[in-house]
């Protein structure tokens, strides 16, 4: 348990480092693509990194930086993929929005809202038939049930009791637009999604111990072969919906609601739990965070010491072999 | 006064929303506070959120709603940040709205509008960054807008809304910081008519939408060195205007098509194969045509330095038309920022 809630940690305290990084750098004008940061919805990311094998697949959309770190990608090749280096983990083609690394089970992540849920549940589709005993799961923000083709997956999966973990980061926003205007009071999305025939879940997505707790027994059933499963956390992106600014002036959202959620930060509730626990002390997070801190260090210098692309690159990866 | 491509789109959009109830105007994030870069900008305050609103991400069906809505007496403009959005309800548009009047004897029409934002440059990458007006264009029943300046953002843009038929109205992300004179009050500019925007008799260039602003450096440009260049803006990609095609094809004997989509199947070719065909006694020299290279748009600036066509290409192309040689080095130079922005003013991140 103890080494459980140090790997929370550490992971949470990674995305958030790297993710501020990023924010901070992002005004040198290096960094030259949209980027969706997620400080404040690290918990559900690392609790998923936490429970899925790394053989295990995984997809995700626009906001994926955590889930592809969480998934074990490698930092250096997501920096130098925002940087479009060749070295990065899309070789500079793709940038934030598109990150993969399929030797960690992470195959990809896409910018249109919906794209890879279906997606999510073709790559479960071969699991079945070959019963390999892995997951995929399909991280979803709370747009994405308002999608057509989200429904449309989710059917085939229940259709087929494919092993999908459709796993929703519910932040109550998609870019400036409150669930309020996108679903009717009321409603909530995993009772709305349970219609389809699959146990659906509801959790607090700040606690990283809890989103755990609930994911570990979805996913050994969904692995056990009871199909697919749908669990919705509730969490809160802190910064502007696209870029590194914080947008909280511009009254989309009021800041007594940011300040509120701002109190229930997942990396330092957990931090501070674990300290009251006697499991963990000032100076291990204080080496915890130095340890990250180098390493985003490296990350970081290893991306602007990368190479662009090569011109020519510009023609390749279009089709298999020569077109 | 001088008004952006922006603030154009929304005095269109207000000016249509104010002569007719009937018009509606919805998106995501219509209402929001940033207001679709402006063009929505607060238009909810003003009639009220049954007429401007936010939609949920449900690209297709708010398109079939639109088609809806339009078969039962409204005139909705619906809107897409990017383009690619709008991927999503290719069945609605090209099944439905583009079919509903001919499958259907001609009992009704579906007057709606369909505003899509081109995006390009600071990494918007494969998936923001497409400029598929060929995919509209070819299909009968749809008609294609794609305005250049602002006076026409709003012309057009008024012309669509009041058009009986479904208009996909294609607006370029680099456009909508331009500035230009925009007159008042319901001003219609008709579908279907180009613009002359410059007059030579050396070749006749045909552009559309930011094409013709890459276009126009290099007609002036040419212009000094004493070379003069016919330079039209379409408009319209459907209908489209060839009596001003063949017209100045007829003046000059020379054709260079440009196109902001891919070479494959662009806009560019049809011109090209029209004239080809049609007007082939007309022509001096095999007409040429310039457009984005059939490979996607990488994320990274490294590789999209030469991917659009640009000004010093076009000023190349004439050259190699007319047998000339042509300088290039001072448009190149005159460039004050980087070639994935459309101005000093943008740093990010949309
Ligand atoms: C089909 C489609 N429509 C619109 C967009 C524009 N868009 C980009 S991110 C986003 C918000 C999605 O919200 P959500 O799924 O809740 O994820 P979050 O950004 O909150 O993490 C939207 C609407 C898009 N990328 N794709």
């Amino acid at each position: 348990m103890t080494e459980l809630s140090h790997r929370l940690l550490f992971d949470m305290m990674r995305i958030r480092a790297v993710e501020e990084t990023i924010a901070k750098r992002y005004g040198e004008q290096k960094m030259r693509c949209p980027t969706h940061l997620s400080v404040g919805q690290e918990a559900v990311a690392a609790a998923a990194g936490a429970v899925l094998e790394p053989t295990d697949l995984a997809v995700s959309g626009h906001r994926a930086h955590a889930h592809y770190l969480a998934k074990g990608g490698s930092l250096q090749a997501m920096i130098a993929e925002i940087y479009g280096r060749v070295t990065g983990c899309s070789r500079g083609k793709g940038g934030s929005m598109h990150l993969i690394d399929e030797s960690v089970g992470f195959m990809g992540s896409t910018a249109i809202v919906g794209g890879t849920v279906p997606v999510g549940v073709g790559l479960a589709y071969p699991m079945k038939l070959k019963q390999t005993g892995q997951i995929s799961c399909v991280f979803l923000g709370d747009a994405v049930p308002e999608t057509g083709v989200f429904f449309e997956s989710v059917n085939f999966a229940v259709v087929k009791k494919l092993p999908v973990l459709f796993l929703c980061e519910n932040n109550g926003y998609s870019v400036y637009s409150p669930l309020g205007v996108r679903q009717p009071p009321g409603r909530k999305l995993y009772e709305l999604v349970a219609g389809f025939g699959l146990k659906t879940f509801h959790g607090d997505g700040n606690d990283a111990r809890a989103v755990h707790a609930a994911l570990r027994e979805g996913v050994d059933a969904i692995r056990a072969g009871e199909g697919p499963r749908f669990y919705e956390f509730e969490t809160y992106r802190w910064r502007e919906h696209c870029g590194p600014m914080y947008d909280n002036d511009i009254g989309y959202r009021s800041l007594a609601e940011y300040e509120a959620w701002k109190l229930r930060d997942p990396v330092l509730a957990l931090q501070r739990t674990l300290i009251g626990e006697g499991a963990l002390s000032e100076g291990e997070i204080a080496q915890m965070q130095a340890r990250i801190d180098s390493e985003i260090d490296e990350a970081f210098a290893y991306a602007e010491a990368s190479p662009f692309p090569d011109a020519t690159d510009a023609f390749t990866d279009v089709y298999a072999g020569p077109a | 006064m001088s008004t952006s491509f922006a603030a154009a789109i929304r005095d269109g959009l207000a000016t249509a929303l104010s002569v007719d109830d009937s018009v509606i105007c919805f998106g995501l994030g219509t209402d929001d506070p940033k207001g679709v870069f402006g063009t929505t900008l607060d238009l909810h305050k003003e009639f009220g959120p049954d007429r401007v609103f936010d939609m949920p991400t449900s690209e297709a069906a708010m398109t079939g709603i639109a088609i809806g809505a339009a078969l039962n007496g409204l005139r909705p403009v619906m809107t897409h940040q990017r383009l690619d959005f709008a991927l999503l309800s290719l069945d609605q548009l090209v099944n439905n709205a583009a079919k509903w009047r001919f499958m259907f004897g001609g009992a009704r029409g579906v007057p709606i509008t369909i505003r899509m934002i081109i995006g390009r440059g600071w990494g918007q990458g494969p998936t923001h960054s497409q400029s598929l007006q060929a995919w509209f264009a070819h299909i009968p029943g749809l008609k294609v807008v794609m305005p250049t300046t602002a006076e026409d953002a709003k012309g057009l843009l008024l012309a669509s809304i009041f058009d009986d038929d479904p208009v996909i109205f294609l607006e370029h992300r680099w456009l909508h910081n331009m500035k230009g004179e925009v007159p008042a009050g319901d001003v219609r500019t008709p579908l279907g008519k180009a613009r002359v925007v410059r007059s030579g008799d050396a070749v006749t260039i045909v552009a559309m939408s930011y094409m013709t602003v890459e276009a126009l450096h290099a007609v002036d440009h040419l212009a000094s060195q004493g070379i003069s260049c016919d330079l039209i803006d379409l408009r319209t990609i459907r209908p489209l205007d060839w009596p001003a095609i063949v017209s100045s094809v007829q003046k000059t004997g020379r054709l260079l098509a440009l196109d902001s989509g891919h070479l494959t199947g662009g806009v560019a070719g049809e011109i090209v194969a029209r004239i080809a065909t049609d007007h082939f006694a007309s022509l001096k020299s095999a007409p040429q045509r310039l457009a984005a290279p059939d490979v996607p748009e990488a994320t990274t600036p490294a590789l999209t330095k030469n991917y659009h066509v640009r000004a010093e290409h076009i000023v190349e192309a004439v050259g190699r038309m007319l047998g000339r040689e042509v300088e290039t080095a001072s448009l190149v130079t005159k460039r004050q920022f980087p070639h994935d922005v459309p101005g000093d003013w943008f740093s990010g991140p949309f």
